[in-house]
């Protein structure tokens, strides 16, 4: 992927420290300098830490720089990773999230003041109302895990406050690993649902578990991680709110829905919404992301504080809301996140984001149908944005889906996700997005189909690989067994 | 078609591709019952549209750009280095994702491990994980990953002097831990009140230092008070670390909070940066993700994601915490411009925001009574609290005269003594100072 | 793969050398050979006291996590120490240096196999 030419060895900035050197200067100090030993204890005062490192912006422009040209990103191409949806970022977006009268805001200024700001987080709301038929949003996760567990911990205080000290959710065993974790963070047990020969959800399964009693809730993706459109969620949610169980709905996979059916008329009396994966916001190398909440009526009491409302023409940050689970971070949620995903939806609007999830969904389905014959279909129900092929015909030479990842690595793109979902062994869960055009389809295709050519002919080659990236594969063994997990001084002069 | 999308071409050609007349057939799986028609939303809009929107609610807030700003309470302005954005603006890093495919990541992993360094040396703990989402959440995890380490104990004893935004963030998820907490008052001087700690009962010491009224702590005694049990320091005012030693120093087990102040701007409240160093002891508990160092099979130095078992995506119900993005980017941020600071700036830049605040509260003190400060005997580092009968009108008035003055503490929790906090950073000038100065005199 | 005939083996790949009123235990050759290279093996407390069919500890993998469960029921009186600092011990030695605790026993269920009826139960498993 990277031209050998560029550098492929960069020391860590810490190694890179020079007496004297200095990348910043601070503006000349206009009032008397203070002696801190004057002000505290000497034992509470620290002076210079030793191991910081001394550079010149020079040194840490290049540094980082020569960094970068290591990643792979959307911007280098398709990055076919299902269920993370790694769609094109728009740059208005990053324009527009770093105009001052965004950024410069200060969370704890008066209401008066911050107007535009709680306007946007309003248009926000609004717009994710429209597209998941909710009642209310709170937009104050950071992440879709963190919405999961807010969204859980509204359905233990509904439960709570009908007196109900239910224990058991259930789960899918194709749910991403959050689900359970948050799950068990907002207090409850978890009871693992097998799936159908289909990859959904299993009806009797979940009515004899509703049978069992104690169940606050289900957590299911939908699609879920096949990229299966759960035929039957709607009968599901009536089976729950018979036995006055919540739905609780990972909307991860929303892109590939938008404007087609509504998470509202599913039965969902919860859902999260991951703002970095449908409406476009950075990945960031892992974050920051943003997971608002949408809740039906039942749970709107419990929204964590503050929501922003509408008074008199005026917006306010309200928290007097007896019932609410309290505040699940600081502040009111990544602003900054807010800021893009709103102006994607602008940029889209209704027709645009129909067209977006159109998109998805045919190019998922155009790699589907280019690979079947050089990799087997893991499940062959239809599938929305995604497809998950699994390693099966290559195996016999020796070859895992692992090798086949790195081996694209090799062809300019990033491998797709691995070892996910958990029902499919050696998966490689492929999701393209809308943003891909068919020349970039085509190109990813034809790498694929070549490997799996390799696979048969040379499978040293994949087992191997990849042969051609920064640095080639990792001793993770050595990293965990002895783990090295910052730079020490003795180290950097060894 | 629009600008993001595949072209109409490509939609025909991939139909006739899959032997389909309409899009609608891939669709079919979808239930009548749950379908839904044209979304109520605007048409999309053109580039130029777009802009001219969100200029207009932006242009509608008002903020430090054009004001004089000692507003804090958590969220400080401190340098805005020009190379942070330009490195945050790289594609490669911010259109990357989590960075499972280590030799394709290595620019996003190498940065992730000097960032740990970085936490690992401001807070004088041997580990740091990656980040996680801010200094609320950081305090949640370091609290859950104690309650891992000592089962049996129900009890969190928890500074008032938290940012009330963490304390109430710690009793959401306390509650659904099956973890009571006490929360310690404070003295006549502004500091936490560790008398109530019983050892022998608790999962952990919370204490914020400097705390929210601006107040740093004495660390020896929060340490003292709590004997066997780990104590937790938490640090929204990183830039303090410059010149004030952590927790590390006096035995706790935990540093953790938001390295915000570090140049990242306020943005409404984030996205910010939360960070946990703790002991060795602690580190098959952490929550979040870790980079370690290893080789390749080339032998050439290089970096991965590590220790994995302990997350979500491997130990799902059993997992340390169930979170699974970080905040990487705001991380990198942070790391950039740690790297510019360096061994001198880290400290310049606290001794610098010190001397001002030092300045600006030695000339308040000739107000009083008209406002007067609330713990005139207790060391301050950049922030601290001014006692006033109506904080809020006053702050309007300031407001008029173009001061953001500071952050009315009456509203943000009950509990708290009626009055307003005032930072100041290096970016403050005296000029500002002596302004404020005047206007308070005036107005107060 | 190596089978060695004087232990008891379990269903959840454990096996089991009772000497006298003391027993070893360790995870099996399979066991080790399905989970890669172990990284990290958590043990029960000496003085614990376990009981058959009940989880004792774990082992870990760079990618995954294998609970093992006591095959016998009784008190834990030593644990290998030289898996916190050699977990590889595990895959290179699974039946000797390798071993995980040894237990004052209390029971030996009547249901653990002999090796050869593991060797049969392991091949049934593969199948699958």
């Amino acid at each position: 992927m990277k031209g050998k030419s560029l550098r492929t060895r960069e020391p860590l900035i810490f190694e890179k420290s020079s007496e004297g050197a200095v990348g910043f200067q601070l503006p000349a100090l206009d009032v008397p300098q203070v002696d801190p030993e004057q002000t505290w204890d000497s034992e509470l005062v620290r002076g210079e830490i030793e191991e910081l490192p001394e550079v010149t912006e020079v040194e840490v422009v290049r540094h980082f720089h020569r960094l970068s040209q290591w990643n792979y990103s959307v911007d280098e191409g398709l990055y076919p990773l299902g269920s993370c949806t790694m769609k094109y970022n728009p740059r208005i977006n990053e324009e527009l999230a770093r105009l001052p009268g965004f950024t410069q805001v200060h969370p704890l200024q008066p209401e008066g003041q911050v107007q535009g700001a709680l306007q946007l987080m309003w248009e926000l709301e609004q717009a994710l109302l429209a597209v998941t038929g909710m009642a209310r949003v709170t937009l104050q996760p950071a992440a879709g895990a963190h919405g999961e567990l807010t969204g859980m911990l509204m359905i233990r205080k509904a439960l709570q406050d009908r007196g109900e000290a239910r224990r058991r959710v259930l789960i899918p065993d194709s749910a991403h690993g959050t689900n359970p974790a948050s799950a068990v963070f907002a207090g409850f047990q978890v009871v693992e649902l097998a799936s159908t020969a289909a990859g959904t959800l299993d009806l009797a399964a979940l009515q004899r578990e509703l049978d069992g009693g104690d169940v606050a809730a289900l957590m299911i993706t939908v699609p879920n991680t096949l990229g299966v459109f759960e035929p039957q969620i709607a009968q599901a949610a009536a089976m729950l709110h018979e036995k006055g169980a919540f739905l609780y709905m990972d909307g991860a996979n929303l892109n590939a829905f938008v404007g087609k059916a509504s998470p509202g008329k599913m039965g969902a009396d919860a859902l999260h919404i991951n703002l970095h994966k449908t409406f476009s916001t950075p990945h960031g190398g892992g974050g920051p992301g943003a997971g608002p909440v949408a809740v039906s009526s039942l749970l709107e009491p419990y929204l964590p504080v503050p929501v922003v409302e509408k008074r008199e023409g005026r917006l306010i940050l309200d928290y007097q809301r007896p019932k609410t689970i309290g505040k699940v971070r600081s502040f009111y949620g990544n602003f900054g996140v807010l800021v893009r995903a709103l102006a994607y939806i602008c940029s889209l609007g209704r027709n645009g984001l129909v067209a977006m999830a159109e998109a998805a969904v045919l190019n998922a389905n155009y790699l589907r149908k280019a690979l079947q014959e050089h990799y087997h279909l893991a499940f062959d129900s239809p599938s929305l944005h995604e497809v998950v092929f699994d390693d099966s015909w290559q195996k016999p030479y020796g070859v895992s889906n692992m090798d086949i990842a790195k081996r694209l690595l090799d062809y300019g793109f990033h491998a797709p996700t691995v070892s996910f979902p958990l029902v499919v062994h050696g998966a490689l869960m492929i999701e393209p997005t809308d943003s891909e055009s068919l020349t970039e389809l085509e190109a990813f295709a034809e790498a694929m189909r070549a490997i799996a050519r390799e696979a048969q002919e040379q499978p040293e080659l994949l087992k191997t690989a990849p042969h051609t990236t920064p640095v080639r594969r990792l001793d993770e063994v050595r990293a965990a067994r002895k783990p090295v997990l910052r730079w020490q001084r003795e180290q950097g002069e060894g | 078609m629009h600008r993001y999308q595949p072209g109409s071409g490509d939609r025909q050609r991939i139909l006739q591709d899959l032997g389909l007349d309409s899009v609608d057939q891939l669709f079919s799986t979808i239930p009548e019952e749950v379908r839904v028609g044209e979304l109520a939303l605007p048409l999309g809009m053109a580039e130029e549209e777009v802009r001219r929107l969100f200029r207009q609610w932006a242009n509608t807030n008002v903020t430090a750009e054009d004001r004089v700003s000692f507003l804090g309470g958590g969220v400080y302005r401190h340098l805005a280095p020009a190379v942070m954005d330009a490195v945050l603006s790289r594609a490669e890093f911010f259109t990357a994702y989590t960075p499972y495919q280590p030799e394709v990541s290595q620019g996003t992993l190498q940065a992730i491990f000097e960032f740990q360094t970085y936490v690992c040396l401001l807070s004088e703990m041997p580990v740091a994980n990656a980040s996680l989402y801010d200094g609320a959440t950081a305090v949640v995890e370091a609290v859950l990953m104690a309650a891992r380490q000592r089962p049996g104990k129900g009890k969190v004893f928890v500074s008032q002097l938290l940012h009330p935004d963490a304390l109430r963030t710690l009793q959401t998820y306390a509650e659904a831990a099956g973890l009571a907490l006490v929360e310690l008052p404070w003295d006549d001087r502004g500091r936490t009140d560790c008398s109530a700690v019983v050892p022998g009962e608790a999962v952990a010491v919370v204490v914020q230092s400097p705390n929210f009224l601006g107040v740093v702590e004495d660390l020896r005694a929060v340490k003292a008070a709590a004997g066997e049990a780990p104590a937790v320091h938490v640090v929204l005012e990183a830039t303090s670390l410059g010149v004030l030693a952590p927790g590390g120093r006096f035995g706790f087990d935990v540093v953790c909070g938001d390295l915000q102040a570090f140049g990242l701007p306020p943005s409404f409240g984030g996205p910010h940066v939360g960070f946990l160093a703790t002991r060795m002891e602690n580190l098959r508990q952490l929550p979040g993700r870790l980079v370690g160092q290893t080789v390749d099979v080339d032998g050439q130095r290089a970096f991965v994601l590590t220790l994995s078992t302990r997350e979500q995506h491997i130990r799902r119900a059993k997992a340390t915490s169930n979170i699974c993005t970080n905040h990487s980017l705001m991380a990198l941020a942070v790391t950039v411009v740690l790297s510019l600071l360096g061994k001198k700036g880290v400290r310049q830049l606290a001794l610098a925001s010190h001397s001002k605040a030092e300045y600006l509260k030695g000339r308040l003190a000739t107000l009083a009574p008209k406002v007067r400060l609330a713990f005139p005997q207790s060391p301050t580092y950049n922030e601290f609290l001014l006692l006033h009968p109506e904080p809020e009108a006053l702050l309007q008035r300031l407001a008029e005269e173009g001061i953001l003055g500071g952050v009315a503490t009456g509203a943000l929790a009950p509990y708290l003594p009626t009055g307003f906090l005032v930072a100041v950073t290096e970016r403050n000038t005296k000029q500002e100072m002596d302004c404020f100065l005047d206007a308070l005199g005036r107005l107060a | 793969m190596a089978r060695p005939e004087n232990l008891l083996y379990s269903k959840s790949h454990e096996w089991v050398r009772v000497e006298g009123e003391l027993a070893t235990v360790g995870i099996t050759d399979y066991a080790q050979e399905q989970l890669g290279d172990v990284v990290m093996v958590e043990l029960p407390a000496v003085g614990r006291q376990l009981t058959a069919g009940q989880e004792m500890g774990t082992v870990e993998s760079v990618k995954a996590v294998s609970e093992v469960f006591a095959p016998i029921s009784g008190e834990v009186v030593e644990v290998n120490s030289e898996l916190e600092a050699h977990p590889e011990l595990v895959n290179q030695d699974p039946f000797g240096a390798g071993w995980l605790v040894k237990v004052k026993v209390r029971e030996v269920p009547s249901d653990l196999l002999d090796a050869a009826a593991y060797e049969e139960f392991v091949a049934e498993e593969g199948g699958h």
